[in-house]
């Protein structure tokens, strides 16, 4: 799958002049609100045409204002879950799956087998509800299975978490990894959350007012993302358990990391973002302090953001850890690319990939 | 009740279902371009489709009379072409009922077509429906209280229908005699009073009957998309 977007278009005194590709898997479009985000899956999906450029996915040109082509969204192939799952209230749970399929059929492609849907997301006891007595988190379930049964070429995703608790997300992440795992469907995801975006995007389209600002896998692009809230995302092994102290360790290319105890098999992958404010710099190895977490690592660059504050990135051992320091600190420890410095990591959010 | 009064009533039943049923789809279509239609001219529909509501009744007759009638230009077309006759039949009677509720139908269905959310129209769009089957299987379901409400709307309104049918197919017993033109007719001779106080006995026993049901149906529409 490729999906290919150069457009430009217009709302109100918002410009939007975008322009990206995106690989395989979940390409995320991350953004502040506002900066044209949603836009961009509504001209990917057809529900609005942009005043100028091309969409075109696999090779199918969907939008070209030059040649006059503009597919309706009708005939995209193109599922979208929307943040307010849009469910049909007249229709059951079950008839809401299936109301894609019946257009879908003789379309070929990914086998859209109701079963299996039902089984990937975990609604098989929902079937014969309504979907007014379903809660937020099931309402989006049922809305990315009935995105999915329409057997889409590509899904858009516009902040499908957004309008849920911090436990309800919990209980859907799993599900779109499947997704992204399983189904082998690719999937455009927007959210301007940097937790989510990190444990489950293979490629990031980082967006500010109304631009593309950077592109390029995760784990190099995120730590670019917002300068309100830089960060660095780690891929690490669960290495082993510490029962007594209820923490478990993991294994990174920076080194060794201790963590509360994970929910998870030792062995098993897991993504770890670290906050850039959450990282304090030291020129020697700290002793008898209360962090944890020590990574050893160099100065690779250092970039001023605003007034007081700088953005210092770190090679550890090949990863990327990102600081952020006031400009005072950087002059007071000399802080220079070359520079050897130990990194004390205040917390940690850790993914289960 | 005497042969000609149940006949009347007969008649008015089946000039009122007639006009309501007849007019239904022209009533959902029109609502749908008002609701949702972009286009020059638009406001001069609205008027035009309101204008029953506001002439004068006997206006509204004496026009159909001089269009439909066998003279008029289209009345005359009709009858050469078709065979279809409306001056002085019942059917004739039908067309000036359905014309005269057909505003109140039209406001009803437009405004429940309006209050559909159009993001689940665009939904369906994505889930591959073309926009007749987003019509079909999204917003006509979803505006069917309003469709069953503009629907009794007309259906009350031509039980009641007088002026305009009076004047376009006038009060023929057995053909274009309807419950007010007879209860009409029965006040204007002596010892007609206990006849016309039946007859509107029966006329608001009808009424009372469609509201209700109306509201039953409603209801039952609501409770399904609830618990089924």
């Amino acid at each position: 799958m490729s999906l290919e977007v150069d457009v430009e278009h217009a709302r109100g005194s918002f410009q939007l002049r975008a322009r990206f590709t995106a690989a395989p898997g979940l390409t995320a479009l991350f953004g502040r609100s506002g900066s044209g985000k949603t836009s961009i899956v509504d001209i990917v999906g057809g529900l609005i045409r942009p005043a100028r450029g091309k969409v075109i996915v696999d090779g199918q040109v969907l939008v070209d204002t030059e040649r006059r082509v503009f597919v309706p969204a009708h005939r995209r192939r193109i599922g979208y879950v929307f943040q307010d799952s849009r469910l049909f209230p007249h229709l059951s749970v079950r008839h809401n799956l299936l109301y894609g399929r019946w257009f879908a059929r003789g379309n070929g492609g990914a086998a859209a087998d109701l079963g299996a849907v039902v089984d990937l997301l975990g609604i098989g006891h929902l079937l014969d509800r309504q979907p007014d007595s379903l809660s937020g988190g099931e309402k989006q379930r049922v809305a990315i299975g009935r995105a999915l049964l329409a057997k889409p070429l590509l899904v858009l995703m516009d902040e499908p978490l957004a309008s849920l608790d911090e436990a309800r997300r919990a209980e859907i992440l799993p599900y779109i990894e499947r997704l992204r795992d399983e189904a082998g469907v690719p999937i455009l995801y927007v959210s301007h959350s940097v937790a989510e975006v990190a444990r489950l995007a293979t490629t990031v389209v980082i967006m500010a007012e109304g631009r593309v600002t950077a592109v390029g896998p995760v784990l190099d692009t995120l730590p670019l993302a917002d300068a309100n809230d830089g960060g660095s995302v780690l891929d690490a092994t669960v290495s082993r358990h510490d029962e007594a102290f209820e923490l478990s360790v993991l294994t990174t290319a920076a080194g060794e990391l201790q963590v509360p105890r994970l929910n998870a098999p030792v062995g098993a992958p897991v993504r770890a973002y670290i906050r850039a404010r959450d990282v304090m710099l030291s020129l020697r190895p700290p002793e008898e302090i209360s962090a944890l977490n020590v990574l050893a690592g160099r100065v690779a660059a250092v970039t001023p953001i605003s007034g007081a504050q700088a953005d210092v990135r770190l090679d550890c051992n090949g990863a990327l850890l990102m600081a952020r320091l006031t400009v005072k600190s950087v002059e007071r420890l000399a802080l220079a690319p070359g520079r050897p410095v130990f990194a004390v990591i205040k917390s940690v959010s850790f993914e289960r990939t | 009740m005497t042969a000609e009064e149940w006949t009347a009533v007969r008649l008015s039943l089946l000039v009122a279902t007639t006009a309501t049923l007849a007019s239904l789809p022209f009533g959902i279509a029109i609502a749908w371009l008002l609701a949702r239609g972009k286009f020059w001219g638009k406001s001069i529909l609205d008027t035009v489709v309101h204008l029953p509501l506001i002439l004068p009744p006997v206006v509204t007759g004496y026009l159909l009379l001089l269009s439909f009638g066998r003279r008029g230009p289209i009345g005359s077309f009709l009858a050469d072409e078709f065979g279809i006759v409306f001056s002085f039949r019942w059917t004739g009677a039908a067309l000036a009922c359905a014309i005269m509720g057909f505003p109140l139908m039209v406001r009803a269905i437009r405004l429940s077509i309006e209050a559909v959310d159009r993001r689940l129209e665009a939904a369906a769009g994505t889930l591959g429906a073309n926009p007749l089957w987003v019509f079909a299987t999204i917003t006509l379901p979803l505006c069917l209280p309003g469709i069953i409400a503009g629907a009794i709307l007309g259906f009350a309104k031509s039980m009641g229908e007088f002026g305009a049918t009076i004047t376009f197919v006038s009060n023929i017993p057995g053909e274009t005699q309807t419950l007010p033109s007879l209860i009409y007719t029965l006040t204007q001779v002596p010892g007609g009073d206990a006849a016309a106080m039946r007859l509107t006995l029966v006329s608001i026993a009808i009424s009372m009957v469609a509201l209700l049901g109306s509201e039953l149906l409603a209801r039952r529409i609501g409770s399904r998309r609830q618990t089924a």
